[in-house]
């Protein structure tokens, strides 16, 4: 490389840098070399993993067998692939009551742990607990709870009269089954991202809202809900991305069954990638499932936008 | 008179009672899960699948743990687990703290948003390439790959946490520092980095925890002599499906860590938390 070519790169890199850190570099001091390790491992271990999918995309290749370029065959594929559809399908279904159900429950969590009362930081540490503990201990303690003769849900149902279920041994119960499950363990999340709203509110709409007469809930509707929605759009946003990645729990409890029932689009792509070793169809799962949860995240960011600037 | 007040006496009480019991609703469901999965850990087979359930235990036994110890190398798989976090922790304090640093005194804030993108792509989708990249330089078989793959989820939460800390910082000293003489390294090394000790206890306990938790990397790349507690756990499911008490028993054994820990820190988790609404996974 000749010296000049050299100084162009430098500069070029230099730039991209100052692009990179909105201009602070203009400051002159070279924080910059305070990041170079870590920009570096980001770049071995996510950088090249994006690249090396993106070409894999493009070929027909399993693992231990020659690979061919395939163009875009295996997106063709994927067009025509009803496995990989329903699997898509399921994982909207799936995602949309795991990211419902915990909002609501972690919002009430959040009004009850925002009153002071005796133990509220021990209990809340408790409460914490089930999004902490490891993913697959507490799938499978689940799994028992959900066992169809010995488990203890079908107990406690029969208990007050209710007839037993086959939860996650039932096509059609299973994934709400698992959203249980989920549900169970990220109520927690949402409730500490709620919480952190009701801390910053401020008093004194409430104040004349009381001397108004107000009821409790004309309080809750007109003042705390809408002042905590930038909060909640937060947990969504998250709660969404983890929905759709879900993978722990239900290759724990269900492996993707009964039948397919409740393979969502990580367990397809599981499937495709480490048991049939089709690593170029794969990696074109993986380029559309990135795009949905792209897609995704920044829908849901456009209606947080709104929600902020609206009145 | 007497009766008005009793009334809102009453009323409130009433009141408590009712607040006291949603608090007890709420937090039950953690808590039972829990004790259920001490429960089946502490009970012979035959109370494990009586039915009606046998709540609590007549004649608590530790066989279970026993057994999950006796049939596998589950002392090894302990080692696994705490050399891969271990590793991949202070990896990524060592790597994640001056990165912190660097993007919080720049203002670099669209490299945090690098940052934010590795936390939404899905753990799957960087295993295959590095899949094929451990096997193409022959490090399948060691922890190495393992210890390399949970950087992706330790380092994110380290730059993340250290961000946050870092703004909260007052630069104050370390311009002193910087004036006196000192370099940008000593300014951090000397001055920043010891009044960010607390932020860095917060970091390394949440990367600590969902690497410890992780699974997907495992059960992709570990061999039988390179699981982590997760993977291990897990097989304990495949090969005896009806065991119960071993099952219980070993998924205690790996999460019992963290919850101890959990309650232990509460306040620093909370605070890593909040920060960012982060976790691995």
């Amino acid at each position: 490389m000749s010296a000049e070519a050299a100084l162009a790169g430098s500069r070029r890199s230099h730039a991209l840098w100052r692009r990179l850190s909105g201009g602070a570099a203009a400051r002159g001091r070279p924080y910059v070399l305070f990041v170079v390790p870590a920009l570096l491992l980001m770049a071995a271990v996510i950088v090249f993993p994006w690249l090396f999918t993106g070409f894999m995309s493009l070929h027909e290749w399993k693992l231990s067998q020659a690979r061919s370029f395939a163009g875009l065959d295996n997106y063709l594929r994927l067009l025509g692939d009803g496995r990989f559809q329903w699997a898509a399908l399921r994982t909207l279904y799936y995602a949309a009551l795991a990211v419902v159900a915990p909002l609501v429950l972690g919002t009430v969590a959040a009004l009850i742990f925002h009153r002071r009362f005796p133990f509220r930081g021990f209990l809340r540490g408790v409460f914490i607990l089930p999004m902490m503990a490891t993913p697959v201990a507490v799938g499978l303690v689940w799994t028992m709870m959900f066992h169809p003769q010995l488990g203890v849900l079908n107990y406690l149902l029969t208990s007050i009269g209710l007839p037993p279920q086959l939860w996650v041994y039932d096509p059609g119960t299973v994934i709400p089954s698992l959203v249980m499950v989920e549900t169970w363990q990220w109520t927690p999340l949402v409730m500490l991202i709620v919480l952190g709203g009701l801390a910053a509110l401020p008093t004194e709409p409430y104040e004349s809202a009381q001397l108004d007469g107000a009821s409790a809930w004309a309080m809750f509707r007109h003042i705390t809900f809408p002042l905590v929605l930038p909060f909640l759009m937060v947990a969504a946003i998250i709660r969404t991305i983890d929905a759709v990645k879900s993978f722990d729990i239900i290759f724990v409890i269900s492996q993707g069954g009964p039948g397919t029932a409740s393979e969502t689009l990580n367990l397809f792509l599981y499937l495709q990638a480490f048991a049939f070793y089709d690593v170029g169809y794969a990696s074109a799962v993986v380029a559309v499932f990135f795009a949905l949860i792209v897609a995704l995240s920044l829908t849901l960011l456009y209606l947080r936008q709104r929600t902020q600037w609206s009145p | 008179m007497v009766a008005l007040r009793t009334r809102r006496r009453l009323r409130r009480l009433a009141g408590r009672a009712g607040f006291a019991f949603a608090v007890l609703v709420i937090v039950s469901p953690a808590v039972m899960v829990f004790l259920w999965m001490l429960s089946l850990s502490l009970k012979t087979e035959i109370e494990n699948i009586a039915y009606p359930p046998v709540f609590i235990p007549e004649t608590p036994t530790l066989d279970n743990f026993r057994h999950v110890f006796e049939a596998s190398p589950f002392g090894r798989y302990i080692v696994n687990s705490l050399v891969v976090t271990g590793s991949a922790t202070l990896l990524a304090l060592a790597i994640g703290v001056p990165a912190g640093y660097g993007i919080a005194k720049a203002k670099a804030y669209r490299l945090a948003v690098l940052v934010l993108i590795a936390r939404i792509t899905p753990n799957l989708s960087y295993l295959i390439p590095l899949f094929i990249l451990f096997q193409f330089l022959g490090l399948t078989g060691t922890l190495w790959p393992l210890v390399i793959t949970h950087l992706v989820i330790t380092v994110p939460i380290v730059v993340w946490v250290m961000i946050g800390f870092f703004e909260t910082l007052h630069p104050d000293l370390e311009e002193a520092a910087l004036i006196d003489g000192a370099t940008l390294w000593q300014a951090f090394r000397h001055v920043a980095l010891p009044l960010a000790r607390p932020g860095i206890v917060v970091a390394a306990i949440l990367a600590f925890i969902f690497s410890w938790n992780n699974f997907i990397f495992g059960v992709v790349l570990a061999g039988r002599e390179t699981r982590t507690l997760p993977v291990a756990v897990y097989n304990v499911l495949t090969f005896e499906q009806i065991s119960w008490g071993p099952l219980a028993a070993a998924a205690l054994v790996v999460t019992l860590p963290v919850l101890i820990l959990t309650i232990f820190v509460q306040r620093e988790i909370l605070t890593g938390l909040t920060a960012g609404g982060i976790k691995g996974g």
